[in-house]
């Protein structure tokens, strides 16, 4: 049933990206390539192509046109820091609570700050990140003529699977941007600007934007959610939505708070669109094209199942129905089964996580307010004091601690936007894994299900010739028939997306691992930043205190 | 014991050397060892005091005889009392003490009183006080004799005093000092307790890091591969938030040991000064008065209370020359005291600043090559 689904029209067939030399196509740079043909089996002759072109040369070779083309490397040398010092502090000091977004000088930093970085190498000695795995490769139905020409690739193991290499490099960056009120009074919504500067030839153009509102978001994740989840695949789930954060928008209250808001949403909104992008199959969906690419979208309506609490609840009923389950106990079902549970464990732990981090930010806040009035009592101290070199060291101190308050301003956004979020979106992420897990539990379901009707169907049939009712016979024949070939369906079905959910996991936890490396890394940067920044201040306070006579 | 003997005594021990250097607890009573040097030999002294010691000494001092012009003297002010029973929450400690109830072990209180001890041996008129000297050398305790509370007017009493407070002034130089006093003690207060919000919020950080660290300990998993790569990023998170946790600890202790002690006593000595100016500012109302009855006295009770005019016009002339000499030692030594405060925290902040910056250096450092792994 989703083979005709996944089928991708013709034009954008072969921009997709290789996957590590066994993929359905190589991209290359825009040419017209051959019509796509429209069954299987020509599918499996371009395989083929493919695959022997790329079995030659991984080092992103276009297939159509035999030209090299340089696998394009993304602007990091290998020491990885230097991707994240760019972004330096995450929260520029000019990004206070009261503006909104970014500034348009700042247009030019969109992009270094919104690098997604499509490597489909999984280790290099350059220690590359990797973002796409070999896992894409089940969830394709290309893949399934590919099994049948070689069976090898399908059996690979895990190890095989992590330790291949892909040449083919392209770059896709995605930033959310300039949040604008669109609108008044009840009505009013956000738009935010999407602009995304890619080198993958799918794309029409190299670098374009579009403007999207929240609601458009969550449209794009229940397409794609409707496609991919069924597949065994990890949505990435979006942003939650918040009434009494939009409600503050619309009537239009211009405080720090309602800006704050909008800045959560625009940073969780770009995380969101660039882990959807950074899923191999997910970019591949024509849904995600569109969603990046055309201009006017048609409005996403019933989103409400989509919004915080819903989402929740459905997680829930996830968790609740796997539970319910009774689980046939074989060898691979341990490492389910045992996997869930530790996912379970670790959203707990993330929950736990989260709430301290939660605690620091406020109790930074409350630093920054504190800092402020005793900045200004001492200012008032200094403008009292007779004895002028101590008024001026009083007043310079005053100065001190305000640079401090913005420093500790500064490092408390660093804290949530950096650390609280990070653990907030894995919280969720780590629901979404649930809901994977549930997938498969549905397909096996239905294999049971399946297999039992096949089992009546026999026994119908044994008493059908036992009754020695033939006219009827024929039926039951037809029916033994249907179900015994749904059986198999199903069965293929349940190994795939058994197969497909552990490459999942693995690519989900190595991703996490990354993940949670670069934050670390970024976050050290700002702290490293902050306390130099202190230094500073410090140094310049010294000779004031000193000149006291 | 004599108080408030007439008799020029000199302090027998060296000042500079006065120190305390240890503070015991036991229930609700506090003691406190007190050492000094002997000033013509190598002996040292060491006695123990409670806080009625101090208080006692305090009052001696107030209670001096024949010491002209003793009220215009600005008394180093004597930090309250400190109740440390189980009873007294810190929200209590911190309103009745302030940033004397913080630090470990009563280090700041300590500390304060050792102020109070080096004030007084260096003013040159109190210096010369027996009770100060038996307080320090004397290894018994001076006892618990209440002497006399004196005249000295506690300014918060009455709020008749407050309207004795903003009497207009006769000379141009008190009055100034007055409102420059009134100003001074009001902002500074306001100052310290200002930062003692600042530096009870960087506690509550250092706790909340603290939690936050052994809570990502609980993530450690060796499962997989995947697992171990994932608890050595949260073991690592976990150091370097130990590491903001220290660097808390440390600038909030800074704050409270240099700054904050600096603008407590420049505080409290600001009230000392205005309790000062008010005795003053009494003794010239009193004036104003007996001028007064006096102009109106009968001719017969006239030369007795011209004569009794004329005492307290001389008591009044003896404090005011006091007074300004005092005022005059206290703006010079204040700016020092304030200065040496300021440039301790700033030095000490800058040392913590520097050493943190380095500490997370190397842990950038880590984790870039854990990265490249």
């Amino acid at each position: 049933m989703f083979l005709s689904r996944l089928r991708l029209p013709s034009s954008e067939i072969q921009s997709t990206l290789t996957c590590n030399g066994q993929s359905a196509m190589s991209g290359g740079c825009g040419r017209n390539p051959p019509p796509f043909p429209d069954n299987e089996d020509q599918e499996a002759e371009l395989d083929t192509q493919v695959l022997d072109s790329d079995d030659d040369d991984d080092e992103g070779e276009d297939i159509f046109t035999g030209a090299r083309s340089k696998p394009i490397t993304p602007t990091s040398a290998p020491d990885e820091g230097d991707i994240f010092s760019e972004e330096g502090s995450y929260v520029r000091s000019d990004v206070h609570h009261a503006t909104n977004g970014l500034h348009s000088d700042e247009e030019l930093d969109l992009f270094t700050e919104a690098t997604v970085e499509l490597t489909l190498t999984n280790t290099t000695s350059q220690g590359r990140r990797e973002i796409i795995g070999p896992t894409a490769s089940a969830c394709n139905t290309t893949r399934v003529p590919n099994s049948i020409l070689k069976p090898s690739i399908v059996t690979k193991t895990m190890e095989e699977l992590e330790e291949e290499e892909s040449g083919d490099q392209f770059e896709l960056n995605i930033a959310v941007t300039n949040p604008e009120k669109i609108g008044d009074g009840m009505n009013a919504y956000m738009s935010y600007k999407v602009s995304t500067q890619t080198t993958l030839p799918m794309f029409l153009n190299k670098t374009f934007s579009v403007r999207r509102r929240f609601s458009d978001f969550l449209g794009l994740y229940e397409k794609i959610s409707a496609k991919h989840s069924l597949l065994g695949c990890i949505i990435p789930p979006p942003p939650q939505k918040s009434v009494v954060g939009m409600t503050k928008v619309k009537v239009g209250k211009e405080d720090s708070s309602s800006a704050e808001f909008v800045e959560k949403r625009r940073a969780a909104l770009e995380r969101y669109l660039q882990r959807v992008v950074a899923h191999p199959s997910l970019l591949q969906d024509p849904d995600v094209r569109e969603f990046l690419e055309r201009d006017e979208l048609p409005r996403a309506v019933n989103t409400q199942a989509l919004s915080g609490p819903g989402l929740l609840k459905m997680i829930n009923r996830a968790s609740d129905a796997v539970n319910k389950m009774t689980i046939k106990m074989n060898e691979s079902d341990n490492w389910f089964e045992s996997k869930l549970q530790e996912v379970e464990n670790e959203e707990q732990l993330l929950r736990r996580l989260h709430a301290a981090v939660d605690s620091l930010v406020n109790h930074r806040k409350e630093l920054c307010s504190n800092t402020v009035v005793f900045s200004k009592s001492v200012a008032m101290l200094g403008s009292v004091e007779e004895n002028s070199a101590l008024s001026r060291a009083l007043s310079q101190l005053a100065e001190v601690e305000d640079k401090m308050e913005q420093l500790h301003q500064q490092q408390a956004f660093s804290d949530f936007f950096i650390l609280a979020e990070l653990l907030a979106d894995y919280v969720r992420l780590l629901g979404a894994v649930r809901c994977c897990f549930e997938q498969r539990m549905k397909v096996w379901q239905r294999l049971q299900e399946a297999q039992s009707t096949l089992q009546k169907k026999r026994e119908a049939e044994a008493k059908l010739l036992w009754a020695n009712k033939p006219e009827k016979l024929q039926q039951a024949k037809d029916d033994i028939n249907e179900w015994e070939s749904k059986v198999s369906q199903y069965e293929r079905d349940f190994e795939r997306v058994t197969c497909t959910v552990r490459k999942e996991m693995l690519r989900f936890e190595k991703e996490k691992a990354r993940d949670f490396k670069q934050h670390i890394v970024k976050y050290l940067e700002s702290l490293l930043h902050t306390q130099h920044r202190l230094v500073k201040c410090w140094e310049a306070f010294l000779p004031e205190a000193k000149a006291i006579a | 014991m004599t108080e408030g003997s007439s008799a020029e005594a000199e302090l027998s021990v060296r000042v500079s050397s006065i120190r305390i250097t240890d503070v015991t607890q036991d229930g609700d009573v506090l003691t406190f060892a007190i050492a000094s040097q002997k000033l013509n030999s190598s002996a040292g002294v060491c006695v123990f005091r409670t806080y009625e010691d101090f208080d006692w000494l305090q009052q001696s001092l107030f209670s001096q005889e024949n010491l002209p012009g003793l009220h215009g003297i600005i008394f180093p002010p004597l930090p309250s009392k400190a109740l440390p029973s189980q009873s007294n929450t810190q929200t209590k400690a911190l309103k009745q003490l302030g940033f004397l109830a913080l630090g470990q072990a009563w280090q700041s209180y300590s500390k304060a009183l050792e102020f109070y001890l080096q004030q007084v041996a260096t003013h040159p008129t109190l210096c010369k006080c027996n009770a100060l000297d038996s307080f320090l050398i004397n290894s018994e305790s001076p006892g618990r004799q209440r002497g006399r509370k004196g005249i000295f007017n506690r300014l918060s009493q009455a709020v008749e005093e407050m309207r004795k407070e903003s009497h207009k002034d006769v000379d141009n130089f008190f009055q100034n000092e007055r409102i420059k006093n009134t100003n001074l003690a009001a902002l500074s207060k306001v100052a310290t307790e200002k930062l003692l919000d600042v530096v009870m919020t960087e506690q509550k950080l250092a706790l909340a890091c603290g939690h936050f660290s052994t809570s990502l300990h609980l993530c450690v998993n060796q499962d997989d591969a995947a697992a171990v790569a994932f608890s050595k990023v949260c073991l690592k998170l976990s150091d370097i938030i130990e590491a903001v946790k220290r660097n808390f600890e440390k600038a909030g202790s800074s704050n409270l040991s240099t700054l904050g002690l600096g603008l407590d006593l420049e505080s409290r000595y600001q009230e000392a000064e205005k309790e000062m100016l008010f005795r003053r500012t009494c003794k010239l109302i009193e004036l104003e008065t007996v001028k007064k009855s006096t102009e109106k006295a009968k001719a017969n009770k006239r030369e007795v209370m011209e004569a009794f005019q004329k005492a307290v016009e001389k008591e009044f002339s003896l404090i005011s020359s006091v007074a300004k000499q005092e005022i005059e030692r206290f703006h010079s030594s204040r700016v020092n005291v304030l200065k040496n405060f300021l440039i301790g925290w700033c030095e000490q902040q800058l040392n913590t600043a520097k050493e943190f910056a380095e500490l997370y250096s190397q842990h950038l450092e880590a984790c870039r090559n854990m990265y490249t792994e």
